[in-house]
This record gives C-alpha cells, structure tokens and sequence, in this order.
C-alpha cells in the first residue's frame, strides 16, 4: 500500500518564500540558471571486485553503481538473451530519512525507471550475453546504491549505471565436461557489448517554474518532477511522473524541450568522463 | 416547479450567482465549482446547492447521537458518524469539578455499546471533538432505538418547516430525536411500530431527492400498520 | 484461456487494428458505481476485458504513526487477483504492484481535496480482476468514481488511458497484445475539468513529436471518459427515483 509521506522533511515556509523570490528573478540558490545540472563528477573503476562500478557525484549527491555477471539460466519466453536485473538501496547512511530494511517505493520505483530506459531502448546488448542458447545465459546485476541523498536520483543513477556499464568486463569462464560453467576469478578484457547510451533528465515543477536537476530542498518543495530518458538521437525511451502534483499539457511540452536540452549536456559530461578513463587505461 | 434543478459532480461549474456558499464549493480560477456530487437549484432569488453525498463534520453547538465505542483512563470514546472520534470526559458525565466526587467505578455507569445524546462542546480540527451531556435532554439513551442514515439526508427526514417529521409522528405516534450526524433516536409504544418507523427512516434516506416522498412515506406506513394490526 | 501470440502485423491495410478499432478508438466502456455494501464509495469498470474493481474507506481516524496535522493521509493499493492474469499471479505484491499503487496515488493526491479532514486516513483499493492491457488506467478511473461514490471533496474527477506504438502507428487503449509486443505503452492519467494531467509513464521508444501526439490523443479520449463518469454519478442517483 501506497502512503502519503509523513517522515518528509519540513522546509522552513520561509525557505520557500526566498527560493520563489529567486525564481522570479531568474535565478537559484546555489547560482546555477533553471536548466543547468549541478556540478558531475564521474568515476569509474572504483571496485576492483565487481565486473564494473563507477562513482558519481551530482552536487552532493553521490550513487555508486556495482555490476556483477554471474552464469545463470535464461527466462523461458527468451532463451537466447541474458538476464538484466537492477535494484536500488536508498543505504540508511545516506540520509536520515532512509531507514534500513527492504527496498521502499522510492527504491523500487528507481530501479524500475532505470531498468525500463535501459530495457526497452535495448541499450545493452542481451543477446550477447548467452553462453548456451536456451541453456546458460549470463545474469547481469545492476545494483545502484544511494551513498549521499541530496535530490535527483534518477539522473545519478542512470549516469552511474551508464559509466558502470560501458567500462565493465565479462568474467572469464570456463565450461567443465558435466555442463557447468565457472568463472576463473579472472576478469576478461572483453567489455559489455552496448548498443546505445542513455541519459535520464529529472525536472522539477515549483509553481510554474520548471528546474533541471533538482537538489533536495528543491525536490521538497516542488510540486511534482518529471523524469525523461534520452537515448543519444534525442529519442524519448522512458518517462516518470513521480511526486504528488500534476501538470497542464502546455508545462509537459515545455518539460519535454528543456529536458532534451539538458539531455546533450548530460550526455557530453558522459561522454567526456569515458574517454579520459580510456586514456587514463592506456597510460598505465 | 418554478426552478430548474440539476446534478452536479466533482469538477463541474455552478453558472450564476450562489445565494449561499457551501462547504464543499470551492473557487477554481474565479469559478465555483463542487467538490461533491449535489444539487444545484436554479431559482429566481439566486443559486443554492445541496450536496448529495459527503461525511458529517462536528460543529460546535450540534446536537449529536453517539455510540460509545471505547474508554480511556478519564473519558469515553464515542462514535459520533464522522471520520473524527468524540471524547467524553468522566467529569462531564457526572457533572463533577473534583476527581474526589466521582463514582469509584465511572464507567459502569455508561458502557461500551451504549448510546449518548450530547452536545458538540469544543472542535477545531487539532483535537477530536468534545462533548457535553451538561444540558437540558442530554445523557444516556435509555429508551429506544437508535437508527442511522446518511448525515446528508437528515434535512430530509425533517423536511420542509418540520413536514416529514411531523408527519412521521402522526403517523406513528412515536416520538423522533434526529440528531444532525445522521443518528436518530426513536420511540414506540412496540416493536412493530418501531419496526415501521425504522423502515420508513430507511426508505426517506434512499429516495431523498425525489419529489412526492411525504405521500409515498405516508402510504407506507398506513400499509404497514395494516398488514402488521397495530 | 486465451493465448497470447505475436502478429504479423497490428494494423490491416484498412488501417484496422487486431480486434477491428481504429487507431484512436478505445475499447468499450463500462462503469458502474455502489457495487460494495461495506465500502464508503466503490466502482467496477471495464475497458474491453480488463476489470476493475476499487473501493473507498474513509475518512477515518488515521494511526498515530503517519497521521499528517494539515491534511488527510491518502492510502492506495493497486493490486492483481491471482486469476487476472494467463499464467496464475503470486498473490504477494510484486515490485510492479509497489510502484504502480505509488504512482496512483500520486495520480490522486493533485485532486482529493485533503485539506478537508486533517488527521484522517482515507483508503482506495484497487484490485484487477481481469487483466487485458492497461490496468493500472483502468484502476484510475474506478478509483475516481470510487471516490465520488464516497462523498469524498474532489476538485475534479480523473481517468486513465494508456496510449501505444505499433507498426509505426499511435494507438488508444492498448490491449494485452498491442501492449506486450507493441514498441511504446504510455499511460496517462488527467482532469480535463482543471486542465491537469496527475499521471504519464512511458515504457518504450518514442519520438519528442510522437510523445507530445500521443499525449494529445490520451487527453481527447480522456475527457470522454471522464464525461462517462459523470453520467454514471448522476444516474446512480436518478436511478432510483424511477423506482
């Protein structure tokens, strides 16, 4: 069952009141213009026992991503694909709001959206990751942990899901004589075959001023956001309303343009950040 | 009928001037609109609107039957038909100033199950509402039946300057106390007269937006009475 | 039981689909409010073969613990019968069914009015008896009239539809098929009355200009729905006046 919060934390009415006055002029509290996300930094690599794992920092917000490729066996109804799963732990040191125990809404609505603008624009290659049609597929898990909560989700994840994903490598196997594969505790050099990169765009709506990339106190008082997944030809491959208010038809089309836009800023710190780690593999 | 009478549901505009205003109309971009599905009358001396649905909200003043549905360590709860819980106080109850006046056992006086008439004395939405038995006609309710109906269809089993209930009673010489949160104490000299007049409460509760219901109510009666022989 | 199959094609050279609709004709409607003796308020509509049923309880006295001093607690649980789907469904709540009651009841909270009942909770249930594409907008509009049914203050009444993709072509209200093996399943929830879309989800592949169409196509076919609705209140009160 679905609830009204009642842990949110409270915004000082004044608070409000000083961060719409800004707005009205045009600006925000930390200085940034309505469409520009916070400051990004990408790392990637930063596990050396997962398949793949990057680190990303939005602001203060901070989501590691781990992957993990394990053998397993493939879904009846598609015997010649591997098998992607993602999840998300809102992890209780993140914020005080958080507490322990299994995934919440919040959690399980994050993984669902990331999962579906990965799955449905088929952004990883799954049916490279068969090892016996029908038989032995490799399980790819996807887990996104939430270190420091400081608003935008979404678009944290899915650059640390993207960073994570394009730098893994396959695990070395090999298949014993009863059918068994094992992995060799190696790690390949063979990465991830992915067919396209995605980039999720989280707005948020507070009053009628529309903010890219909303910090917490910002995601607190706003009305409603709208998270939009991009793939690199400006295609929309994933949309979320998520929070309690609603929208006219003229402010989502408004949303859908300011969100395309912030898209190719989002898609450039990616970008960026993957080929300097590339140059930073070839030098050592 | 010189007015013209129309449904209105959630969402949906009141053309012209409202006479009165109403709970549950509210301004959307300088427009009236409802909140509840009700009746808008379009008459001469202006608009009016009735709702046809929606829960009772204590009032400070009312006059409200309850069923006494827990206690705490110095109170009872009461079941008032509304989404808020009415609390009783023990010294209320006995009219006392002091702890030291009151009976050693208080609620064995008034027990679960029981039904109370009292008055709304204090609700401000931040506390549950609060109630007095400290007047002329109020207390326990130790005769009777207690029906309940729809909080909104109370004004219609009063009826138009007391018609309905007037004729209820010559009808049935029982005696009615309808409180305004839709719970109704009734008096016979039997049970198939209580019978009869329960029935009818129930058949004014879900015919009571449709003209002719005195006559039919009256009729039902009259046949009642007949086929029972009392 | 039916068994589901990809097509060949979705759409003839008529340009009509599977079960002879036209791209943006909904299925048949059906709605019915004051079908529950116990609950406030209850409504079962069908859109072709999926089912719904949703019923309200409340307002009522909230529990201590998620009691909200301004407002009214919303609760909403979207879930599916073990016999609504092919293959027999777990009862327990799946992750789909979490997120799906999240985003229905954000779906609801822009118009229950709230603010009207402080330190209450009220309650909408919605469970899928029958599950053929489009669930959780047929949940939106039961749960509306639900609540309607229930006297609860609504600034306006909602209705769900889902628009898809398939061969190239936008859609209205999906079934299972159009929905399972169609390239986009986007559900929409709105208040024409106020002009206020509470809910949009996309699953799959859309252009900006496809998104922005189809958002236009959900929202005619909506205020249909919603006219639906009001019809369907109205009458359960003049229903028995004819008696």
């Amino acid at each position: 069952m679905s609830t009204t919060p009642y842990k949110t934390q409270i915004i000082p009415k004044i608070k409000r009141d000083v961060y719409l006055n800004l707005y009205k002029k045009g600006q925000r509290a930390d200085e940034r213009d309505f469409y520009s996300p916070r400051k990004i930094s990408i790392q990637t690599n930063v596990l050396e026992k997962a398949n793949g794992s990057a680190l990303v920092k939005l602001g203060n917000t901070q989501v590691m991503a781990g992957i993990k490729i394990e053998p397993g066996e493939p879904f009846e109804d598609m015997p010649d694909e591997g098998v992607l799963q993602v999840h998300a732990e809102l992890v209780p040191l993140a914020s005080p709001q958080f507490e322990p125990g299994p995934p919440d809404e919040n959690a399980i609505e994050l993984a669902r959206v990331i999962d579906r603008s990965l799955r449905d624009p088929k952004a990883i290659d799954l049916k490279s990751l068969v090892i016996r049609p029908g038989d032995k597929v490799w399980m790819l898990w996807l887990d996104l942990y939430i270190l420091d909560y400081d608003g935008n989700l979404f678009d944290a994840s899915m650059l640390a899901a993207m960073a994570a994903l394009s730098t893994a490598k396959m695990p070395e196997y090999e298949e014993l004589e009863t059918g068994e594969v094992k992995l060799t505790n190696k790690v390949s050099n063979i990465p991830i075959k992915l067919n396209k990169r995605i980039v999720t765009v989280t707005t948020a709506k507070i009053e009628n001023y529309i903010l890219v990339d909303p910090n917490l106190d910002e995601e607190i008082i706003s009305d409603t956001r709208s998270v939009f997944s991009f793939d690199e030809n400006g295609n929309i491959v994933g949309v979320q309303k998520t929070g309690m208010g609603s929208i006219s038809q003229e402010e989502l089309d408004n949303i859908v343009n300011i969100s395309s836009q912030a898209a190719q800023v989002y898609f450039k710190l990616l970008n960026d950040a993957l080929v300097s780690d590339k140059k930073e593999e070839g030098g050592k | 009928m010189s007015s013209t009478r129309k449904i209105l549901v959630p969402g949906e505009k009141i053309e012209g001037a409202i006479s009165a205003s109403d709970y549950y109309i509210y301004d959307y971009k300088n427009e009236k609109r409802v909140a509840i599905i009700g009746v808008v009358d379009f008459k001469q001396e202006g608009v009016s609107y009735s709702p046809l649905n929606g829960v009772y909200v204590p009032k400070e003043g009312d006059i409200v039957i309850g069923l006494v549905s827990s206690h705490g360590v110095a109170n009872w709860f009461v079941d008032i038909n509304s989404p808020y819980q009415a609390i009783l106080s023990v010294q209320d109850f006995f009219g006392t100033r002091q702890n030291s006046q009151l009976p050693e056992d208080p609620f064995k006086y008034l027990q679960v199950g029981e039904y109370i008439k009292a008055k709304i004395a204090a609700f401000d939405r931040i506390r549950n509402p609060l109630l007095t038995v400290q007047d002329k006609g109020l207390g326990k309710i130790v005769e009777g039946v207690v029906v309940s109906v729809h909080p909104t269809r109370v004004p219609r089993i009063i009826g138009k300057k007391g018609s309905m209930i007037e004729m209820l009673k010559n009808e049935t010489g029982c005696e009615f106390f309808v409180a305004v949160n839709g719970m109704i104490n009734i008096k016979c000299q039997n049970e198939q007269l209580e019978n009869i007049a329960s029935n009818a409460i129930k058949i004014i509760e879900t015919q009571a937006h449709i003209p002719g219901l005195t006559e039919r109510v009256k009729k039902f009666i009259e046949e009642e009475r007949k086929v029972r022989g009392v | 039981m039916i068994t589901l199959t990809r097509p060949q094609r979705f759409i003839d050279d008529e340009g009509k689909r599977l079960d002879g609709r036209k791209p943006d004709e909904a299925r048949p409607i059906k709605m019915q409010v004051g079908v529950l003796s116990n609950a406030d308020g209850s409504a079962l509509v069908e859109y072709g073969l999926t089912r719904v049923l949703a019923a309200v309880y409340g307002p009522k006295e909230s529990q201590k613990s998620m009691l909200l001093p301004d407002r009214a607690t919303l609760r909403v649980r979207y879930h599916m019968a073990p016999f609504s789907t092919e293959e027999r469904k777990n009862p327990a709540p799946t992750r789909r069914e979490v997120e799906l009651s999240k985003v229905l009841r954000e779906s609801l909270e822009p118009v229950v009015m709230t603010e009207y009942f402080p330190r209450t909770s009220i309650d909408v249930f919605i469970e899928v008896l029958q599950s053929d594409g489009g669930t959780r907008t047929v949940g939106a509009t039961a749960a509306s009239l639900a609540l309607a049914d229930a006297g609860i203050p609504m600034r306006a009444l909602v209705a769900g539809v889902a628009i898809g993709k398939v061969d190239n072509v936008l859609i209205v209200d999906l079934n299972e098929v159009e929905d399972m093996y169609g390239d986009a399943d986007m559900p929409v929830v709105a208040a024409p009355d106020i002009g206020q879309i509470t809910l949009y989800q996309l699953n799959g592949v859309l252009s900006k200009e496809e998104f922005r169409n189809a958002i236009d196509m959900a929202l005619k076919v909506i205020t249909k729905i919603v006219d639906m609705e009001k019809e369907t209140l109205r009458n359960s009160y003049v229903e028995v006046s004819e008696e």
